[in-house]
């Protein structure tokens, strides 16, 4: 929650001395759910997010240098550079994406979790119990895709918990403004699947929720909706005004920092010393400070990389790499099967 | 009578077939065509087969599986290979399309079947950004190999909302790959190709060319058969005016040329298969041959298939045309439902005009 913290405060400064641009969207105040619900999960078990992803993307695994120099649009950043603030992708730490349109990214991980499924039992890989979790925010439930989701999900038992980041807003428009019921986790029970609510500014409840919630998908029982209190602390992005929000509501949940409560919490049950928790932070600020220089002295993509990777093919037409044809090749019909 | 004229066509139309295609087998003797295929029965086998060798593909759409297919495409899939690898979707195209995508990422080979195009509109987010774009967003980490297909362009009476013709709408966006069959070979080669790539393909059929027969050789109906993404063939060789085509039109522009023949004119007929990527260097290699080209398609005409292909000619070939681009779409409105309206707004074949005074322009006049 520290690194989250630290890393999103120094995107912002970075922001504002111009070495990062276009869209960034800083997740600080959320920091409870993301850390919470991330750190239960395997290497394997997915996660699909949406333009507000850096933390989801540090806490899933992905060094903070390779996420700095992304945001730069340095070659080293964890996509080369090519997909920027709001699209963070890792393979190796399956961050399946930041998505910048709202609900995109929830067909996506239950299609990831109909994976999982589809492997244990069609390829019958017995010990594929991947778990997907879908982060979306509260705008979100209101859009078609989350409901078409929901649906699919209960009706095929898909091993995938969809969890709500309710700030109570979306960039301008209040939750309350915006929905008919803003109770979002009645709206699991509708589509046969059981709904949570939780306090998302006390990371300890946000995980006992979320080991439920995960351990429920594990076995098999299905889908479930989490929904999580929460409230960003910053503008909905860096170029936000941010003149909507009542100074009176975001100084009641500044007092509610997740940050500042768990430290209470450490201390007063004294499991960790104020001495430990400083050291923690000081090492984090090293940990940010050198992902801002790795991301500073690293290279901008070179100029053949624009045209890279546009497909999976080497050389896109269905040409392989041996510069033929790949239908020509008798082995790429290997093995297909006479009907 | 399309039937007669399909028949002669495709007789005489023998030995193109045999030149482009890329030799699978090279033991195998080309051997006359005799076995009469219809597209449905090609796209089915095509699916039967690679379903069959890959249990990572799997099809989904909407009435795919107990009903069999909306256009019975998928007919007998569903008892073969279960529920879980034939699924029936509830109606909700940006849902399942997503989920398609997702499970794409993940390291399946979905199909995802369309009832029709215009329902991709639906699902267009999904298809252009989650899938397209994805590759080259996530820079080589993350690669989709989906296939979407399903019927598309004007069916026979269906109105405006689903006649739309797509293929100019996908081929213009970079990380997709487009094809569009014409006949029963194309159907089986293309969408096993499809199937095969790890890209995201979409697979543009025509209803109307579903129960049409072509005729197939022993090599199309072997297993292995695929045909080259990106390749267009030469349906009938000429040397005076280059016409291109895809899909349903493909069969027009054959009866076009045959007329065509019988007043002296001889017209190069090409199938382009493959929208994006386009096969530019066979228009181009035809139109220096015959020095001029006509683009047929059934779409609405502006940014259309043949605007692209005109400005490639014009830029690659100016010196070698004798007579201005001629591009034919269908007609700028929307598809109406009135027989005789919808029949002069889609390319017919029923008569063309040879316009002596424009020195040698070849025109085709529309009805």
């Amino acid at each position: 929650m520290i690194l989250g913290r630290s890393f999103e405060d120094m995107c912002a400064q970075m922001y504002y001395r111009g070495k990062m641009f276009g869209f960034v969207h800083l997740y600080n105040g959320q920091e409870a759910v993301s850390t919470g619900f991330i750190k239960l999960l395997k290497k394997e078990d997915s996660v699909v997010s949406t333009y507000r992803d850096h933390v989801h993307a540090l806490s899933k695994g992905v060094p903070a240098r390779a996420v700095m120099s992304e945001l730069f649009g340095k070659a080293t950043g964890c996509c080369r550079g090519q997909g920027g603030s709001m699209h963070m992708f890792s393979k190796e730490h399956n961050l399946l994406g930041g998505f910048a349109f709202i609900g995109e990214g929830i067909p996506v991980a239950t299609g990831a979790a109909f994976t999982s499924k589809y492997r244990r039992e069609v390829l019958k890989e017995a010990d594929c119990d991947h778990v997907t979790l879908a982060f979306f925010g509260d705008g979100t439930c209101n859009n078609g895709q989350f409901f078409e989701c929901l649906n699919m999900a209960a009706l095929w038992k898909l091993p995938i918990v969809f969890v709500v980041e309710n700030n109570l807003w979306a960039i301008g428009m209040s939750h309350l403004r915006a929905t008919s019921d803003p109770q979002i986790y009645k709206k699991g029970p509708a589509f046969g699947m059981p709904g949570f609510h939780v306090d998302g500014m006390d990371v300890l409840k946000v995980r006992e929720v979320a080991k439920e919630a995960i351990e429920r998908a594990r076995r098999g029982e299905g889908p479930t909706l989490v929904e999580c209190e929460t409230y960003r602390f910053r503008g909905h992005s860096l170029a936000d005004p941010d003149e909507l929000r009542d100074p009176a509501e975001k100084a009641r949940y500044a007092a509610r920092d997740p940050i500042t409560a768990l430290k209470k919490y450490l201390i007063e049950s004294s499991l960790a010393s104020e001495a430990e928790l400083k050291a923690i932070e000081k090492k984090i600020d090293e940990v940010v400070e050198d992902a801002v220089e790795f991301a500073d002295e690293s290279a901008p993509p070179p100029r053949s990389q624009l045209l890279e990777n546009v497909f999976a093919d080497p050389k896109g037409f269905g040409i392989g790499p041996d510069g033929r044809y790949r239908c020509e090749d008798p082995k790429f019909t290997e093995g297909t099967a006479h009907v | 009578m399309w039937g007669i004229i399909r028949q002669k066509v495709a007789a005489g139309g023998g030995s193109p077939v045999a030149r482009i295609r890329p030799v699978v087998s090279n033991l195998r003797n080309y051997s006359s065509a005799v076995k009469q295929m219809m597209v449905r029965e090609a796209l089915n086998s095509a699916l039967d087969e690679e379903m069959s060798a890959d249990p990572k593909v799997f099809l989904m759409g909407e009435e795919v599986g107990e009903y069999q297919g909306a256009y019975k495409i998928s007919k007998g899939l569903l008892e073969k290979y279960g529920p879980e690898r034939v699924l029936d979707t509830p109606i909700t195209e940006a849902g399942f399309t997503g989920i398609g995508v997702g499970a794409a990422y993940y390291g399946l080979k979905p199909v995802v079947e369309f009832m029709t195009f215009n329902f991709s509109m639906q699902a267009i987010d999904h298809i252009i950004n989650s899938a397209a774009k994805s590759n080259y967003m996530s820079s080589g980490q993350i690669s989709v190999p989906i296939v979407f297909r399903g019927p598309n362009g004007a069916a026979a009476g269906v109105g405006a909302q689903h006649s739309h013709c797509y293929a100019a709408w996908y081929a213009s966006v970079p990380g997709l790959k487009v094809l569009s069959p014409y006949s029963s070979e194309d159907a089986r080669g293309l969408l096993k190709a499809a199937i095969r790539d790890p890209d995201p393909v979409v697979f543009l059929e025509n209803e109307l060319l579903y129960g049409e027969s072509f005729p197939v050789s022993a090599e199309v109906l072997d297993s292995s058969f695929c045909l080259p993404i990106g390749k267009a063939k030469i349906e009938r060789e000429g040397k005076d005016v280059t016409i291109t085509a895809f899909s349903k039109i493909v069969g027009l522009s054959l009866k076009a040329a045959e007329i065509l023949a019988k007043e002296g004119i001889s017209a190069e007929v090409i199938n382009l298969r493959s929208i994006r990527p386009l096969d530019r260097s066979t228009i181009n290699a035809s139109v220096r041959k015959t020095n001029r080209l006509v683009t047929v398609e059934e779409g609405f005409p502006q940014h259309g298939v043949g605007a692209e292909i005109c400005a490639s000619v014009i830029e690659e070939s100016f010196g070698y045309l004798d007579a201005p681009v001629e591009r034919i779409a269908g007609a700028d409105v929307p598809m109406p439902y009135a027989a005789n309206l919808e029949r002069m707004a889609v390319p017919q074949v029923l008569c063309f005009l040879y316009d002596s005074s424009i020195d040698g322009c070849y025109k085709f006049l529309v009805y």
